[in-house]
């Protein structure tokens, strides 16, 4: 009984949810306000992990031996440079569909998606195959009891944490995210108000992207194996907590993701295959018991 | 007008049929190109019956090749694993159009059952749950040992030629564009125009929309199976979810709800797909630069991208050539 359900497999849970915490929120934030599945975002995290391969060999130089700072520089440059892309897939791909059929925007981020994985694999620097991410910081146990833990662990827990309650300070201390929180609601009457629409949905993209490529990184330091691919299925698990919690609800994607991130880390304890399709069965479950999600509110359809 | 009554699509179908057949005969047309010709006859079985859940119906499914992949490994399974047949005898055709048949069958069934959690899902809910279940199918494929696992069903004798590509094809267009102009049809159209006002006015929404992905399976199913007689193997990765989209983007480039554009793009973007293959092969030869086959997929997605921001309504809009449609009173 004892050896599946046990403290490590929860502290790796809470390491996986961290991760899809991060990722969920960005299409969580998107949906609230143009409400639109940004299947690209998973694209984000994948470009966040190879700006932080990149970032690393060419900063390693420059402050050798510091691993704390190197990590630090090493994350912001992963969060700006999927913070840029997110802004010109809404600005080239997603602005110009705005007020067309929800369709067109779907299969435009499709299409984005696709570009994005298949551009990065035929780019002959990057190419298609696995890469090795580099240990930015070196890895250190503790135990307790029969539980190890990494240094790792505390670190994605950590900058998940700290990302997470700026996010939330933001939204709900300052004036942008007063603005958000009213474009989520009624984006006509938001724009009556005198806000400026089109940047928020710029700046959600760009928070949105790059938290996504903060999650990149922590993905690379902890499972050190990048590649162009390697942001479909995490893409798709985090959309799913953000549905699990309420899509449009920035708490619920948090919760989502951690019940993701700890469910799918059990299931897989228990049989591999299992582990990989407990997030659309969980999906599947969600739509049919309650599709507004844990904390999400009940929409009724418009006559 | 008696004129109207004629079948033209038949017609031009037949005209279609013996001119490649002879072009082929005479060695105009060589094994390469007739082989690209049968790989977009059943690409128009595939685009076409995506159609009648996406377009006409207004379901968004991703995870149509699922469907295609289910048919294919039945009749393949069927025909190499079970009966062991030989192409050479010609008395075998009948027990491989009934394997056809059975794989169209069993993903009709699978369609039934993808059509339940549709009844409460919508736009894109929908999309990522066929997703999702198109990833499960895949899976399936690639954990079963007995059809081969990840290596693939090998071995598949190769039944499917020019003529009974083309049968099954035509057959395919007919029953398809006889359902959408029926009443049952129209059922569905209403439920893309407005599902709240169609149920309002009576129209069984469940049952529609059950009996689209339903169709959709049957038909994707067959081609699944067509196609895996053809290239004498059916893998996992051939049903995946980026092939699911490559037929996606045919029928939004042909236009939603024309089966006329889905016909055009089915041809139109086979031939693209192998040009840009050939020539991107060309261009690495001549240059020697690492260009890989991984632009051909670059080139589609941007091709998806600037369909949906400059061509919305894809090459024939929601129209029909004057061809297919039955004959109406004009």
């Amino acid at each position: 009984m004892g050896s599946i359900f046990n403290l490590q497999q929860i502290l790796n849970g809470l390491q996986l949810g961290s991760i899809y915490a991060l990722i969920a929120l960005g299409y969580t934030m998107v949906y609230g306000i143009v409400r639109l599945i940004n299947f690209a975002h998973g694209d984000f995290f994948m470009i966040g992990a190879y700006a932080a391969y990149g970032a690393f060999f060419a900063f390693n130089a420059l402050v050798a031996g510091r691993s704390g700072t190197l990590a630090f520089l090493v994350l912001i440059v992963a969060m700006i440079a999927s913070a840029a892309v997110a802004y010109l897939a809404n600005k080239l791909a997603y602005k110009p569909l705005r007020y067309k059929p929800k369709l067109s925007s779907l299969i435009t981020a499709i299409g984005v998606s696709m570009f994005i994985e298949y551009f990065f694999s035929a780019l002959p620097a990057i190419g298609p195959s696995y890469r090795s991410f580099p240990e930015i910081i070196v890895r250190r146990e503790i135990n307790i009891g029969k539980a190890v833990i990494s240094n790792l662990v505390l670190i994605d827990l950590a900058v998940a944490a700290i990302l997470m309650i700026g996010l939330t300070l933001l939204v709900k201390k300052t004036a942008l995210g007063k603005a958000m929180r009213a474009a989520s609601q009624d984006k006509d009457a938001a724009r009556l108000m005198g806000i400026d629409i089109e940047k928020v949905i710029s700046i959600t993209f760009m928070i949105g992207g790059g938290f996504a490529g903060a999650a990149g990184l922590l993905a690379g330091l902890t499972y050190p194996r990048i590649f162009p691919y390697m942001g479909v299925l995490p893409g798709l698990k985090a959309f799913i907590a953000a549905v699990l919690g309420g899509i449009g609800n920035i708490p619920g994607a948090m919760l989502g993701a951690y019940i993701m991130g700890i469910a799918e880390t059990f299931a897989s304890a228990y049989n591999s295959l299992i582990g990989e399709g407990v997030a659309f069965a969980i999906l599947i479950l969600v739509l049919l018991v309650r599709p507004t999600g844990l904390l999400g509110e009940k929409i009724a359809d418009k006559i | 007008m008696k004129l109207r009554r004629i079948p033209w699509f038949l017609i031009a179908a037949t005209l279609f049929y013996v001119i490649v057949y002879f072009l082929n005969k005479f060695d105009i047309i060589n094994g390469y190109l007739l082989h690209i010709i049968n790989l977009s006859l059943i690409y128009v079985i595939l685009a076409t019956s995506l159609n009648l859940i996406n377009g006409i119906t207004g379901q968004f499914s991703l995870g149509h090749m699922g469907f295609a992949g289910v048919g294919a490994y039945v009749s393949g399974t069927l025909t190499t694993l079970v009966l062991k047949l030989a192409p050479t005898n010609p008395a075998n055709m009948l027990p491989f159009i009934l394997s056809i048949l059975a794989g169209g069958l069993v993903a009709a069934l699978v369609g039934f059952l993808i059509g339940f959690p549709s009844l409460r899902l919508k736009g894109d809910y929908l999309a990522i749950v066929t997703l999702g279940f198109g990833e499960i199918i895949r899976t399936v494929f690639n954990n079963i040992d007995a059809v081969g696992g990840p290596r693939g069903l090998l071995g598949i004798p190769r039944f499917s030629n020019f003529t009974v590509i083309m049968v099954f094809s035509f057959i395919s267009v007919v029953v398809l564009r006889n359902l959408i102009e029926s009443s049952h049809g129209r059922a569905m159209l209403s439920i893309r125009e407005n599902e709240l006002a169609a149920e309002l006015v009576g129209v069984d929404t469940t049952r529609y929309k059950v009996m689209a992905f339903s169709f959709g399976a049957f038909f994707a199913g067959l081609a699944g199976g067509l196609m895996a007689h053809l290239i004498q193997l059916a893998h996992p990765t051939q049903f995946g979810f980026i092939k699911s989209v490559e037929v996606l983007i045919m029928i939004y480039a042909g236009g939603v709800g024309s089966l006329t554009g889905s016909i055009l793009a089915a041809f139109g973007l086979t031939f693209l797909s192998e040009g840009l293959r050939l020539g991107i092969r060309a261009v690495a030869d001549a240059t020697g630069l690492p260009i890989g086959g991984e632009w051909r997929m670059v080139i589609y997605a941007l091709l998806l991208i600037f369909i949906m921001l400059f061509r919305n309504e894809g090459l024939m809009g929601n129209k029909e050539a004057r061809i297919i449609k039955l004959g109406e009173a004009d």
